[in-house]
C-alpha cells in the first residue's frame, strides 16, 4: 500500500494484519465444517459399511415388518433389511455421484479452460458446442440411451450421466478462466513466452481451484439425484443396489398404499441429506469464490472489512 | 436486433443438434430395434403393416438398406410433416396425436408451477437478501434441504400424507376419468384438484433453487455503487430495493433460470410418473416401459423443443429488462 | 440562491467520530475525528488508501453498512435556518429527506453509480420524485434537462443508458444528479478515478463554476494530493483514521508539517509545478486492530525518535513558515478555523529532545533507509 505514483488506486481495507491466517487447511465455516463432516460419514459408510451389515438381499422370515429392535428400519416386502439395503445403497449412489462427478468435471475443466485460454475461434466452437448441450434436457436424453443400452450398469450410467452435465460448469469456468488470463502476471508470464499448457496448469488451474470444487460438488449432486430419479423410473443399473433403485422397488410393491413409510422415507431422506451437505459446503466455496457474500456472521474473517464502505475493486 | 438474430441463430443450431442426436442415437445403438419392436408388436397388437415397419424404419434406421444420409432426409422430412410414426403403447394410435393428448397437460402443470416457483423464489431471495443477518438468513438451510430433496421423492411423501393419509388429494390421474375432458365446470375443477399436490411438489422442490440465487445475487448487487447511491439519494426503501437492487439482482437469475428449465423439466417428468400425471413425461415413461421407440424419440424432441421455447423467452425477457443486450450481441 | 453564499458559517461539524468496523478483533477505521466544514469551500480530504477517509464520508451520510458502525462522536448538519440536526440520530423519513437534499454524495469514479438497467431520466428524476412527492411529471421531466445542461451533456441524452455514455458524461450525469435538489453539501468520493486527465480536468473546472453559482460547500476526498492542492480552499490529510495535518491549500502545498503530508508532496507529480524527484513513502499503514497509543507514522517516519513510539500526539497548532517551533502548541485546537494544525512531536522540542528536523522543516521527505539519522 505504499503510495508511489499518482495512478489512480482502488482503495483497499483498512489495513489488518496477517493477511495468510485465513489459508488453513480446515475451513472456519461452520457451514462448511458440518458438510464436511455429513460427507466423511455416508462415504465412511460407503466403504465399510456393506461389510458390516447381512440380509441386503434374499429373502427373509418377516416381510414389511415395521422398525423394530432386530430391523431398526422394518423390512421390504421380501423380508429384507431396510437398513441394510441403505447401507448397500450408499456405496452404489455414491459411486454413481463420484464416477459421473469426476468425468462432467474433467470434460467441463478440459472445454471451459481450453476455449477461455485459447479465445478465438476454439473458443466460439466449444462454446456453441456446451450452449446447445446445455439448452438440451439432459434426463429425457439419458433416459433414452440408457435404455437403448438396456439399463448397462452402473458404470454405463454414470457415463450417460457425466457425458450429458458437464456444460454449465464449462460455461462458469471459461469466464473465469478469461478473467484469470487478463489478469498482468498470467499476461506477463505470456508475453515471456511460457508454454501454454504450462500456463494453464500453473497459473490458470491453480486460481481456478475454488470454482472447480464448487462445480465437481454441484455434478456430484446432480449426478446422484439424476441416477435416483432413473433407478425410480425402473431404468437404473441392475448391478448395484442405489438409492433409487431402492424407491423403485419400494414403489413397485405399493409401498405407499400400504403405507409401509419405512421402506420409501430412509433413501429419500439418505439423498436429501448428502444433497444438503453437498450444498452447505457449496454455500461457503461461494464465499471464497465471491467475498461479497460473507456476511458479518463470519466475524473471524476480516477481510470483510473491505466490502462496507469500499465495495469497489478497479473494474 | 442483432442480439435477437443471434438468439434466434443459436436456437436453430441448438433445434438442429437435438433433432441430429435424436436421429444418430437408434442408429450408433447396438441391436436392431426395429425388430425388436416388431416382435413386441406382433405379441401385442396382432399383424403389423408393411407401412408402419416402413414408418419405423425411418424413424430408428435398420440394417442398412439405405445410406445414412438418405435416412436422414426422409427422417427430417417427416419431421417437418409431423409425421412420428405410430406409436406401439397405443397402437395404432399415431405418435403424434398421443402427443397433442399429453402435452397440455405438462405444459398447465409444468409451466405454471415453474412460473410460480421462481416469481416466488424470486421475491423471497430478495427480501431475503435485502434483509440479510436476521431471522430471514435462517431460511436458507431450509430452502437448501428442499433443494436437495428429490422431486419425485417429494411427491412420494405429499401422496402419503395429504393423500393416503389425509385423504385431502386424489392419488394419480389428471381429473376423474368419468368426466368429459373440455371445458365444463365439473373437469376444470377435477383439473384443479387432481394438478394441485403435482404442482405443490414442483414448486416445493424447485423454490429453494431461485430463492438462493436471488439471494446471493442481491448480497453482491447490494455493495454496488448504485445502490448506495440510490440510498444516498434518499429514494424510499422499496424503490432502492425493486428498482435498483433487485432488476439488477434478477438478470443473472433469469439466465440461470433458463440453464435450470431443462433440470426443472426431468424433475416435473418423474414427478408426473409418481402421479401419473396424463403428461408429456408419464407418456415417456410409458414409451420407454412397452419399449415405444417411436414415441419415446418423439418425445424426448418435443420435451426439448419445449425447453428451446422456454429458453427463448427467457432470453426475450432478459433483453426487456437489461438495456444493455439491446446494444451488444452476443452473450 | 445567493442566501448560500454566507460563507464562513459552518454547516457540517464531525467531532470526535469513532468508526468500527465489528470484526473479530475490530478494525477501527475512524478514530476520534474532528473536522469542521464551512458554507461554500472546498475541503479536501487526502491519504493513502485504508486511512478511514472514505468511511468518514459514509459516516457523514449514514450508507455505513454492518459491520460498519458509528460508535462515538457526532455529526451536526447547520442549516440554512440556524437549526442544527443530529445526523446520527435521524431515521426513517427524516433520514431519506436528510440525504441528498443536504448532502448528496458523488461516489467513486462514478463508473457504476448509474443504474445500469434505468435510463439517465429515470434516474435523475426519481430524486425529484422522492423528495418532491407533490411534483408534476413534467415539471421534473423540464428539471431534467435543465440539470444536464448545466453541466454541458445534451438534454436528448436523459433518454441514453448509461453503457451509450462515456465516463466523463457520466460523471457529469452524476454531477447533475448530486446538484437536483441544490443541495448544502457535497461529497465527492475519488471524483476523477478512472478519467483521464484531460477530463479530470474539465470536471473539475465544471465543478468549481458550479460551485461558484450555487453556493455548496465541497468535500473532495482522494489520494491525489497534488489534485487537492489545485482547487481546495482547506485541507485535511488523514492516516490511520486520524486527521494528521489540516490547513489551507496554500499552507499545506509551501510549509507542510507533517513527515506523512511532506512524503505524500514527494509521491505525486504536480500538474502545473516544476518537475520534481518522486518518492514512495516506504512501508505499510498500521495495523488499525491495534489502538495506536503513539504516533501511528512513527515506523514510517524517516524523523522519528523515542517518544513518537511511545506517546500518541495532538493535533495543534503548527508553526508558520521559518518560525521556530510554538512551545507547548495549542491542547485545544480549533478545527476548521483556518488555522494550520499538525500532529507531530517534532515540533515540540522538550517532547522530541531536539529541534525539529531541517528536512521537516524545508519540507522535503526522504524515506527512512536514506535519512535514519535526525538532522542536528
Amino acid at each position: 500500500m505504499t503510495v508511489t505514483s499518482g495512478r489512480p488506486g482502488a482503495p483497499t481495507p483498512p489495513a489488518v494484519a496477517a493477511p495468510g491466517a485465513r489459508r488453513r487447511w480446515m475451513p472456519r465455516d461452520g457451514r462448511a465444517r458440518v458438510g464436511l463432516a455429513v460427507i466423511a460419514g455416508f462415504v465412511l459408510v460407503a466403504v465399510v459399511g456393506p461389510f458390516l451389515v447381512t440380509g441386503a438381499s434374499g429373502i427373509g422370515p418377516d416381510p414389511l415388518a415395521p422398525p423394530s429392535a432386530q430391523h431398526w428400519l422394518g423390512t421390504t416386502q421380501t423380508g429384507q433389511d431396510v437398513l441394510a439395503q441403505l447401507v448397500v445403497a450408499t456405496r452404489g449412489s455414491l459411486l454413481v455421484g463420484a464416477l459421473a462427478g469426476l468425468l462432467a468435471t474433467v470434460l467441463s475443466i478440459v472445454v471451459g479452460v481450453v476455449g477461455g485460454y485459447v479465445g478465438g475461434r476454439v473458443d466460439e466452437a466449444l462454446s456453441l458446442l456446451s450452449n446447445v448441450t446445455l439448452v438440451i434436457p439432459s434426463l429425457p436424453l439419458v433416459i433414452l440411451v440408457t435404455h437403448y443400452l438396456d439399463g448397462g450398469g452402473i458404470l454405463a450410467i454414470s457415463v450417460v450421466i457425466g457425458l450429458t452435465s458437464w456444460a454449465a460448469s464449462a460455461r462458469v469456468l471459461r469466464a473465469q478462466t478469461r478473467s484469470v488470463r487478463a489478469r498482468d502476471h498470467v499476461a506477463a508470464s505470456r508475453a515471456l513466452g511460457e508454454r501454454p499448457w504450462r500456463m494453464v496448469l500453473v497459473e490458470v488451474v491453480p486460481n481456478l481451484l475454488p470454482v472447480i470444487a464448487a462445480q465437481f460438488v454441484f455434478a456430484v449432486i446432480f449426478a446422484i439425484l439424476t441416477e435416483a430419479g432413473l433407478s425410480f423410473l425402473g431404468l437404473g443399473g441392475v448391478d448395484h443396489l442405489t438409492w433409487g433403485t431402492m424407491l423403485y422397488f419400494a414403489q413397485n410393491a405399493q409401498a405407499l398404499a400400504i403405507g409401509a413409510w419405512w421402506w420409501f422415507i430412509p433413501p429419500g431422506l439418505a439423498i436429501a441429506l448428502l444433497g444438503c451437505a453437498l450444498s452447505l459446503l457449496n454455500l461457503s466455496l461461494d464465499e471464497v469464490i465471491n467475498p461479497r457474500l460473507r456476511g458479518s456472521r463470519s466475524r473471524r474473517d476480516r477481510r470483510a472489512a473491505r466490502r462496507p464502505a469500499q465495495p469497489r475493486e478497479e473494474r | 436486433m442483432r442480439h435477437l438474430r443471434r438468439k434466434l441463430a443459436f436456437y436453430l443450431v441448438a433445434l438442429w443438434a437435438a433433432v441430429t442426436v435424436n436421429f444418430l442415437l437408434p442408429r450408433l445403438m447396438p441391436g436392431d430395434p426395429v425388430d425388436a419392436l416388431l416382435s413386441r408388436m406382433q405379441q401385442t397388437g396382432g399383424a403389423v403393416s408393411p407401412e408402419a415397419r416402413q414408418a419405423l424404419e425411418v424413424m430408428l434406421g435398420s440394417g442398412g438398406q439405405e445410406n445414412l444420409a438418405a435416412q436422414y432426409l426422409t427422417y427430417l422430412g417427416n419431421l417437418l410433416r409431423g409425421d412420428f410414426g405410430v406409436s406401439a403403447t397405443y397402437f395404432p394410435t399415431p405418435v403424434s396425436t398421443v402427443l397433442t393428448q399429453s402435452l397440455p397437460w405438462t405444459l398447465v402443470l409444468v409451466g405454471l408451477s415453474t412460473v410460480v416457483s421462481f416469481v416466488l423464489g424470486v421475491t423471497l431471495g430478495a427480501l431475503v437478501g435485502w434483509r440479510r443477518g436476521r431471522w430471514s438468513d435462517a431460511l436458507v438451510p431450509a430452502t437448501t434441504f428442499l433443494a436437495a430433496v428429490p422431486y419425485f421423492w417429494l411427491a412420494l411423501v405429499l401422496v402419503f400424507v395429504f393423500g393416503a393419509t389425509l385423504g385431502l388429494f386424489p392419488l394419480t390421474g389428471g381429473y376423474d376419468y368419468g368426466l368429459e375432458v373440455g371445458f365444463s365446470g365439473p373437469f376444470l375443477a377435477s383439473a384443479l384438484h387432481h394438478g394441485l399436490l403435482p404442482a405443490i411438489t414442483i414448486v416445493l422442490s424447485s423454490v429453494g433453487t431461485w430463492l438462493l440465487g436471488m439471494r446471493n445475487m442481491t448480497v453482491s448487487t447490494m455493495a454496488e455503487d448504485y445502490v448506495l447511491t440510490a440510498q444516498a439519494k434518499g429514494l424510499r426503501p422499496r424503490r432502492v430495493l425493486v428498482t435498483y437492487a433487485a432488476r439488477n439482482a434478477v438478470i443473472p437469475s433469469l439466465a440461470s433460470f433458463a440453464i435450470s428449465l431443462g433440470f426443472v423439466v426431468s424433475g416435473s417428468i418423474v414427478t408426473e410418473a409418481v402421479f401419473s400425471y396424463p403428461g408429456i413425461g408419464f407418456t415417456l415413461l410409458q414409451a420407454v416401459q412397452n419399449n415405444d421407440y417411436p414415441l419415446m424419440q418423439a418425445v424426448f424432441l418435443v420435451i426439448t423443443l419445449a425447453v428451446l421455447g422456454a429458453n427463448l423467452l427467457v432470453d426475450l425477457l432478459h433483453a426487456v429488462i437489461d438495456p444493455r443486450t439491446r446494444q451488444t450481441g452476443g452473450r | 440562491m445567493g442566501d448560500h453564499h454566507d460563507t464562513g458559517r459552518p454547516v457540517l461539524s464531525v467531532r470526535g467520530l469513532r468508526v468500527d468496523y465489528q470484526l473479530d478483533p475490530p478494525v477501527h477505521a475512524v478514530r476520534d475525528l474532528s473536522l469542521v466544514l464551512r458554507r461554500g469551500e472546498v475541503l479536501g480530504v487526502a491519504g493513502e488508501s485504508g486511512c478511514g477517509k472514505s468511511t468518514l464520508a459514509y459516516a457523514v451520510n449514514r450508507l455505513l453498512r454492518p459491520p460498519a458502525e458509528v460508535v462515538g462522536g457526532s455529526v451536526v448538519f447547520h442549516g440554512p435556518d440556524g437549526h442544527d440536526t443530529d445526523v446520527l440520530a435521524l431515521t426513517g423519513e427524516a433520514l431519506r429527506s436528510f440525504r441528498w437534499r443536504r448532502v448528496a454524495m458523488v461516489f467513486q469514479g462514478a463508473m457504476n453509480a448509474l443504474n445500469p438497467v434505468l435510463t439517465i431520466h429515470t434516474q435523475l428524476t426519481d430524486v425529484l420524485a422522492a423528495h418532491e412527492p407533490g411534483s408534476r411529471r413534467r415539471d421534473r421531466a423540464r428539471r431534467c434537462a435543465e440539470l444536464l445542461s448545466l453541466v454541458g451533456v445534451h438534454p436528448d441524452r436523459a433518454r441514453s443508458y448509461p453503457h451509450e455514455l462515456s465516463g466523463g458524461m457520466r460523471q457529469r450525469v452524476m454531477i447533475a444528479m448530486a446538484l437536483a435538489l441544490n443541495p448544502d453539501v457535497l461529497v465527492m468520493d475519488e471524483p476523477t478515478t478512472a478519467l483521464d486527465v484531460v477530463v479530470q480536468r474539465d470536471i473539475l473546472r465544471e465543478l468549481g463554476r458550479l460551485r461558484e453559482r450555487f453556493g455548496f460547500a465541497l468535500v473532495l476526498i482522494t489520494h491525489d494530493l497534488s489534485l487537492l492542492l489545485e482547487i481546495s480552499d482547506r485541507i485535511a490529510v488523514m492516516y490511520a483514521g486520524r486527521v494528521v495535518e489540516e490547513g489551507t491549500a496554500t499552507r499545506l502545498l509551501t510549509a507542510p508539517r507533517h513527515p506523512y503530508t511532506t512524503g505524500l508532496l514527494g509521491s505525486f507529480p504536480s500538474l502545473t509545478g516544476p518537475r520534481q524527484d518522486m518518492r514512495g513513502i516506504p512501508g505499510q499503514p498500521p495495523d488499525l486492530t491495534q489502538a495506536l497509543d503513539h504516533c501511528a507514522f512513527h515506523d514510517r517516519c524517516p524523523h522519528r525518535r523515542d517518544v513518537c513510539a511511545h506517546q500518541r500526539p495532538p493535533l495543534g497548532p503548527a508553526p508558520a513558515a521559518g518560525e521556530h517551533p510554538t512551545p507547548g502548541g495549542g491542547e485545544h485546537p480549533t478545527p476548521g478555523g483556518g488555522a494550520h494544525l499538525v500532529a507531530c512531536h517534532a515540533w515540540h522540542p522538550d517532547r522530541y529532545g531536539a529541534p525539529a528536523p531541517t528536512a521537516l522543516r524545508h519540507g522535503t521527505f526522504r524515506p527512512t533507509h536514506t535519512a535514519e539519522v535526525v538532522d542536528p
